[in-house]
């Protein structure tokens, strides 16, 4: 089974310090990592591949530092590593990265499913991996939390919800989302280090390498406009009850009541 | 000149770390207070073929380097000075000879198992009269019927018990002195080979420490390694590369110390301020990061010149002895910044402080270091 796996090369956002006066991003010297999700999407790809035999395909667009967490993957395990890594492709939105992950697909040839993690947790947008799903026209099924059946035909999988879950089946090929549920991701193994750095190459591929249209790439080709980014106010405390048990209920439901949530 | 390190030893790093803050870390005091072996974690551990880390992916190792499995050793002991130890004695101690004096037969057998981490190594030179005067060994080896017979008692073992593979010592021909001792791979379940109760140690609790004794425990002689009379210098040699290692447990023991200083020195309030913000506890918290840096690099580029197959017994002796002295000084002053709380149960520097001590002690004393270190200068 053919497997891709779309990842991104994040900040680290547990490291992430602000400035306080512009309230943007110090991306200097900030560590980068693979987006946490996009973890869970190669772990199932891995997992897969290691269970019915396969061959798994790890995609990336970004600069030439992305290459780093291309290694990770393949130290994790994954077959191949490819970096769709041009200056056209820079200031690309979701739409223009979609399209040109589809475009570096398209080339690939065929393939059973495409993995991309829900979101990635700089941009917080979950649109790259359906976009890219309708640039390649196939179906796709988000926010998977669990693979309850899989051949070579069709894919069944539960898709979590706010208050439960659906269980979806799909033809393949499919494009998949994941959740951090699906699974746990494995650790590198040295010997996956080793190989990653002395033996595997992480292919690069402009965008006249995967055929993209020069109108459709980069800042061009993306019709998101930002005009303003702020940062959200921070929300109120929260408040206290004290008292016995019976006497927090009370006042629990008197607020609540209040707030004609009652 | 490059201090940085490669990607790939970055990976490395940042690998270990990772492990160490989940799989080691949680149950480092716990393991500390019972004394249990770490095995969740050494199993782990021999999965991702960190047990293995130097040694060449023919050989069944991991086909990484020293300065690679120097980083483990640091990154684990960060977390457990104990678990740390375990690696450093399984490959500097227990497998790196086969790799470095065994033949190719030795390596297929012996080797193959222990890089792969499907059994763990030990070495055994220290017994009850031959401490520092290593040269004084009164296990025998006595060549009768094609077999060697071993007689004699080791104590303070590392990985002892646990361990399925060790690297014992024994006099073959005492009339000839250092050239009289030999080396010999010893498996677990050898008939007459067994082991004294666990040592109840100070620190490193969570590692294993016993006696060996052997009572007429018969070897076959494919399992001497080196030739016979070869055995002081295979274990002064190991115990070079060991000192690297042994250097690392101390370098992540001081490195934890100053993690923790500096999180309680930013937490603590007196006065109405962060403790940090007083001269007495920066210039601690100074004193502590200069050392450690120091010690770091002393420590990286003893891995290095290993890696690099030039002479570094010198080296990896001054970095042993730095490392180990900044780990015991500065988990001391640790435990000073956290005042009170410093010597209870609850925070880790009182465990950091006793962990430290046995790196001054084991893998040759500080006084060894300063006789090597010298000697060397002096020659």
């Amino acid at each position: 089974m053919k497997i891709v796996v779309c990842i991104k090369q994040v900040p680290n956002t547990t490291e992430v310090k602000f400035d306080q006066k512009t309230g943007t991003l110090i991306r200097e010297g900030l560590p980068t990592i693979i987006n946490p999700e996009d973890k869970n999407a190669l772990e199932e790809a891995l997992a897969i591949a290691g269970a019915v035999g396969g061959q798994v395909t790890v995609l990336t667009m970004g600069p030439a530092q992305a290459d780093y967490a291309l290694r990770e993957t393949l130290a994790m395990g994954a077959h191949e590593a490819i970096l769709l890594s041009d200056r056209a492709f820079a200031g690309a939105d979701t739409w223009a990265t979609s399209y040109a992950l589809a475009k570096a697909v398209e080339k690939l040839g065929e393939f059973s499913l495409i993995f991309c993690g829900r979101q990635a947790i700089d941009g917080d947008t979950a649109q790259v991996g359906p976009e890219l799903a309708e640039h390649l026209d196939i179906p796709h099924i988000t926010y998977v939390r669990r693979i309850v059946a899989l051949d070579e035909k069709t894919v069944v999988v539960e898709r979590a919800l706010e208050d439960g879950y659906e269980i979806v089946e799909s033809t393949l090929p499919a494009l998949l989302t994941t959740l951090k549920e699906l699974n746990v991701p494995r650790y590198p193994s040295a010997g996956g280090v080793i190989t990653a750095f002395d033996e595997k190459k992480v292919m690069v591929w402009t965008a006249e390498i995967v055929g993209a249209d020069p109108a459709k790439i980069g800042l061009k080709g993306s019709p998101t406009q930002v005009k303003r980014t702020f940062t959200p106010p921070v929300k109120g405390t929260g408040k206290m009850l004290t008292g016995t048990h019976k006497e927090m209920v009370q006042q629990l439901i008197q607020e609540l009541r209040t707030k004609h949530v009652l | 000149m490059d201090f940085a390190l490669s990607k790939k030893h970055e990976m490395f790093r940042t690998l270990f770390q990772e492990f160490a803050a989940q799989e080691i870390a949680p149950v480092a005091a716990e393991l500390d207070e019972s004394g249990e072996f770490p095995w969740l974690a050494v199993r782990k551990m021999a999965s991702l073929g960190f047990l293995g880390l130097p040694f060449p992916k023919d050989l069944g190792g991991a086909g990484a380097d020293t300065l690679a499995y120097i980083l483990a050793v640091e990154e684990f002991s960060r977390a457990c000075a104990a678990t740390g130890v375990v690696l450093s004695a399984h490959v500097s101690l227990g497998a790196h000879p086969i790799y470095q004096f065994g033949t190719k037969e030795q390596q297929a057998r012996f080797l193959g198992p222990l890089a792969k981490g499907e059994k763990l190594g030990a070495f055994a030179l220290t017994e009850p009269n031959a401490g520092t005067d290593a040269a004084s060994q009164q296990t025998t080896a006595v060549l009768s019927g094609g077999e060697y017979v071993l007689n004699g008692t080791k104590i303070f073992i590392t990985n002892g018990e646990v361990a399925d593979t060790y690297i014992v010592f024994a006099m073959t021909d005492r009339s000839k002195g250092l050239k009289g001792i030999s080396a010999f791979v010893v498996e677990k379940g050898t008939p007459g080979f067994t082991f004294g109760p666990q040592e109840n140690k100070l620190g490193i609790r969570a590692s294993s420490t016993t006696e060996l004794i052997f009572e007429d425990c018969r070897i076959p002689t494919g399992n001497m390694l080196g030739k016979e009379g070869d055995g002081f210098k295979i274990a002064m040699q190991t115990l070079d590369g060991g000192r690297i290692g042994i250097a690392a447990q101390a370098l992540g023991i001081a490195q934890a110390a100053l993690d923790e200083s500096v999180r309680y020195a930013k937490e603590r309030q007196q006065f109405s301020k962060p403790i940090g913000t007083f001269q007495a506890i920066q210039w601690m918290i100074a004193d502590m990061g200069t050392d450690i840096e120091a010690a770091r690099l002393l420590v990286y580029r003893a891995a290095w010149l290993k890696d690099m197959r030039r002479p570094f017994s010198k080296e990896a002796a001054m970095a042993k002895l730095y490392a180990s002295e900044t780990a015991m000084k500065h988990t001391v002053k640790a435990i000073q910044v956290h005042g009170g709380y410093g010597y209870m149960k609850d925070y880790k520097v009182e465990r950091l402080m006793r962990d430290a001590k046995i790196t001054e002690i084991y893998e040759g004393t500080s006084e060894v270091q300063r006789m090597v270190i010298s000697a060397s200068l002096l020659k």
